[in-house]
């Protein structure tokens, strides 16, 4: 059988590559979206196997919600992007800085 | 043993696509091997019994939110060597933290009791007639009734505003009016006038 420790183990594994993901394609931002999918989807390892192991479905109807808020992010994130890429033809975060003073 | 050693199978490559996303050269790569971990955590998500997010995983994520990342990026035309320039320049500072990250947990995990259950243990298996489906509808449609529709509306408000953020507006474009087609009215388009009857000559 899997143990929890096994699974938490790939979780936290799955969760740093993506972080480190973050500090490497710090410049491309359909790459930062996606780390942000791997980020969501190590969280929901660790709560299902916390459901799982503990015999409490609620943690499974959190994965379920988990899911359906990551949907709406990216779907809105990547709107966001096409409309980013017609304004500025480039998706580089350094380009991003009309805030900047 | 088999589920564990299926259980090592998929983690390898579960792994191995994450490290692909971050690290590939091309974007569509990425977006690829990105699919690739959604399908292996599915087939985990499996082996520990979580049958219904395994498949709305493959369904929704594989299904609807990769082919969208997809479109987007073979949509947009990215200079792919701007955004790599500097890529090694924080590669350190990311691989350090990851390092740390993974240190912690695994010490958390592994050490004794700090979990406050006994981790080295698995679950017990659901009998064989036991329906995750059936189980999760039970309480999604009770003690969840309320979140599920602030879900469903929540769904809603991201289509209109993906619908809203991307519609364009072409200048010069001919189109219908419609508001102006329907609020017309009969005198602005018709006149009557009197004038006397002609005669034939």
């Amino acid at each position: 059988m899997i143990s929890l420790a096994q699974l938490l183990t790939l979780s936290g594994i799955l969760f740093s590559l993506a972080v480190a993901g973050i500090f490497l394609n710090r410049k491309n931002v359909i790459l930062l979206l996606m780390c942000v999918e791997l980020l969501l989807l190590a969280a929901n390892f660790n709560f299902i196997a916390f459901s799982r192991y503990l015999g409490d479905l609620n943690g499974q109807v959190f994965v379920f919600f988990v899911l359906t808020v990551a949907a709406a992010e990216s779907a809105i994130g990547l709107a966001i992007l096409v409309v980013l890429f017609r304004e500025r033809r480039s998706i580089n975060v350094e380009d991003l800085n009309t805030l900047k003073g | 043993m088999l589920i564990t050693s299926l259980f090592y199978v998929f983690s390898t490559i579960l792994v191995l696509s994450a490290v692909g996303v971050i690290g590939a050269r091309n974007p569509v790569f990425s977006a690829l091997a990105l699919v690739m971990c959604f399908v292996t955590s599915a087939a985990i998500w499996l082996l520990v019994e979580a049958e219904f997010l395994a498949v709305v995983l493959v369904l929704v994520y594989v299904g609807a939110v990769m082919v969208l990342f997809l479109f987007v990026v073979m949509m947009l035309d990215i200079n792919l060597a701007e955004l790599r320039q500097g890529f090694t320049r924080f590669a350190w500072l990311g691989w350090l933290t990851a390092l740390a990250v993974i240190v912690e947990i695994v010490g958390v995990v592994w050490a004794r009791g700090a979990l406050g259950v006994d981790a080295s243990r698995g679950a017990t298996a659901h009998p064989a007639d036991y329906s995750n489906t059936l189980e999760l509808g039970r309480i999604l449609y009770t003690r969840y009734a309320y979140p599920l529709e602030l879900a469903a509306v929540l769904l809603l408000v991201a289509i209109v505003a993906a619908i809203a953020l991307t519609m364009r507006h072409r200048p010069g474009l001919k189109q219908q009016d419609v508001d102006a087609q329907v609020a017309v009215r009969a005198q602005d388009r018709l006149r009557i006038i009197k004038m006397e009857a002609e005669k034939n000559p």
